[in-house]
């Protein structure tokens, strides 16, 4: 679908703005806003280009740093810590070759630090796009990113 | 305690994606009985209830209902605040998930009460789940009639909407919340005038909790006393615990106010004592004590006397063997990046808080760090623009209370 469409769709006004940003990064096979959707949306809404980067910079969940296709979001907050997140942290940098906050070479991972995900009581706990995993141990973690590559 | 249970009442006995099931329990009954009744009733009714905001900051819901009726507008929303991003809580996921219809006829509800036509569910971005269940739920409260126009044979319009968060922890405080809903970056607004009066699109706004609307059928269909006979006397009904953090059974549980925090971790949580250090309370906006307060009762009055509060209802336990000030810092990190910048304190002292903080993890700090550390948690909970400052150091402050020794013992001599 193009963003003239989604934007359509989901009314030609400054409010919609954010819903309408979320919904173009979802066309992304790479999970990020490049620069010319920036431009587009910005034109066809009416605000400027730096309005929607404030917005992009503002909400986590929509951003215009380029991303793999799998967004490992991994939780460290304190319910996930003192159930052992920083075992899963190291094991998917272990697994996949990267640090925290990097993605792979061939753009399909990309490991994420998150807020809470609302799964303390399945803790340690991760989310890749819509789906979360809980009760993780270091040894789920291969299976996990196997599945990705399968195409989860 | 069965008969002390209201919002779980029908959790794993209906299925969330089947209206008719809801239906079987008495469900949208109380809809029926309201839009023949004077909206004026059904305000009276809450405020009898004593029902108070399970969001937080906990006032007055009936109250709240009657500021915005009160409002001349024609025009009024109802917000449903579904943005449950404090760590540690996880209870209005577990209502969505597994009652959302108790949830929308609740929504419905209050918007008659108030005088309202639409209704906009504020969502996290990472509640996927929830997010479909309830519009699947949303789109069958419309084919049967309880959403739309003329509900249930009446002249009562209503229709919701639900907008989904982007990852912004900020978006739970009301006025962040509204400016989101209005496409802008999450900022909050001065108040007054309240959402209340001046609201979204600067309209007169009622703005509640999941678990707060969804107590809303029950209080309507047993009486604002009934509910009231339930907890307290500063704090009637129930309220959702999210337990978790070191405990052999994690969840969600339903107690009446007045519980101990011993019977939710020890009964509930099936979980023995020996090995515990801290319990934070509410999440990282809340205090943390030590294991001597277990018997510590839920009671947001009898709490907020000694500066404690259990604020949307987390208890996180935590063993001896983490390191306190790892944990504090875990906190502090949270809202330096979770805070919107728009006010000095919150912006640059949490930032100062998280340095200290790094100072007592490496055993580096002197005295004059602990005299910064308690002059600047005093300082930013006294003086940012929101809620989110305001709670920031809550775990700072209780451990210099409660946990004074740890303090003194890692201070370079």
């Amino acid at each position: 679908m193009d963003i003239k469409k989604i934007i359509e769709e989901k009314g030609k006004k400054p409010e919609n703005a954010i819903q309408i940003l979320k919904e173009v990064q979802k066309i992304n096979n790479y999970k990020y806003l490049s620069s010319p959707q920036i431009k587009i949306i910005a034109d066809e809404l009416g605000l400027s280009e730096s309005k929607i980067v404030s917005l992009l910079s503002f909400y986590t969940l929509i951003t215009e740093k380029y991303r793999g296709k799998y967004v490992i979001q991994i939780c460290t907050n304190v319910s996930c810590y003192v159930n052992g997140s920083n075992n899963i942290v190291k094991e998917f940098e272990k697994e996949l070759g990267i640090k925290m906050g990097e993605t792979t070479s061939d753009g399909l991972f990309t490991l994420e630090y998150t807020s809470c995900i609302g799964c303390c009581n399945i803790a340690p706990a991760i989310r890749i796009g819509n789906k979360k995993f809980g009760e993780l141990t270091p040894q789920k973690i291969q299976a996990i990113i196997s599945k990705c590559r399968e195409n989860l | 305690m069965e008969e002390n249970i209201i919002l779980t009442k029908h959790i794993n006995k209906i299925n969330p994606m089947a209206i008719d099931d809801y239906i079987k329990v008495n469900g949208y009954e109380a809809l029926k009985k309201v839009l023949k009744d004077d909206p004026l009733n059904i305000i009276k009714e809450i405020k009898e209830s004593a029902l108070r905001g399970r969001g937080g900051a906990a006032f007055n819901t009936g109250i709240k209902m009657e500021s915005v009726y009160n409002e001349k507008e024609t025009d009024k929303y109802v917000i449903c605040n579904a943005d449950e991003g404090e760590p540690g809580n996880f209870k209005d996921r577990y209502l969505m998930e597994n009652n959302p219809h108790q949830l929308i006829e609740g929504i419905i509800i209050a918007g008659y009460a108030v005088g309202s036509t639409k209704a906009h569910i504020y969502i996290r971005g990472e509640y996927d789940k929830s997010k479909n269940i309830l519009m699947h739920a949303l789109k069958e409260a419309k084919e049967r009639g309880f959403l739309g126009s003329n509900i249930i044979g009446s002249n009562f319009n209503y229709e919701i909407e639900i907008f989904s968060g982007m990852g912004s922890y900020v978006c739970g405080e009301e006025t962040a919340l509204i400016e989101s809903i209005e496409g802008k970056v999450g900022r909050p607004r001065i108040k007054p005038p309240f959402p209340t009066v001046k609201g979204l699109f600067d309209k007169p706004t009622l703005l509640n909790n999941v678990e707060t609307l969804s107590n809303i059928p029950y209080i309507v269909l047993n009486g604002g006393s009934k509910y009231a006979s339930i907890g307290t006397e500063s704090s009637k009904g129930t309220m959702l615990i999210s337990l978790s953090g070191n405990v052999k059974r994690s969840g969600v549980f339903e107690v009446p106010f007045g519980t101990s925090i011993k019977y939710i971790i020890g009964v509930l949580g099936e979980t023995t004592f020996e090995k515990i250090k801290m319990i934070q309370l509410g999440g990282p906006s809340g205090p943390i004590i030590p294991l001597e307060m277990v018997d510590l009762k839920i009671d947001i009055d009898a709490m907020r006397k000694s500066n404690l509060s259990i604020g949307s209802g987390a208890i996180i336990v935590i063993d001896n063997h983490f390191n306190m000030f790892e944990i504090l810092r875990k906190n502090i990190r949270f809202f330096e990046h979770e805070s919107c910048g728009k006010c000095t304190p919150c912006r640059e002292g949490i930032r100062q808080i998280r340095y200290i903080l790094s100072l007592f993890v490496n055993n580096l700090a002197n005295q004059s760090d602990l005299a910064m550390l308690e002059e600047l948690t005093h300082y930013i909970s006294e003086t940012s623009f929101c809620g989110l400052g305001q709670a920031a150091t809550n775990s700072v402050a209780s451990t210099l209370k409660y946990f004074r020794s740890e303090y003194e013992m890692r201070i370079k001599k």
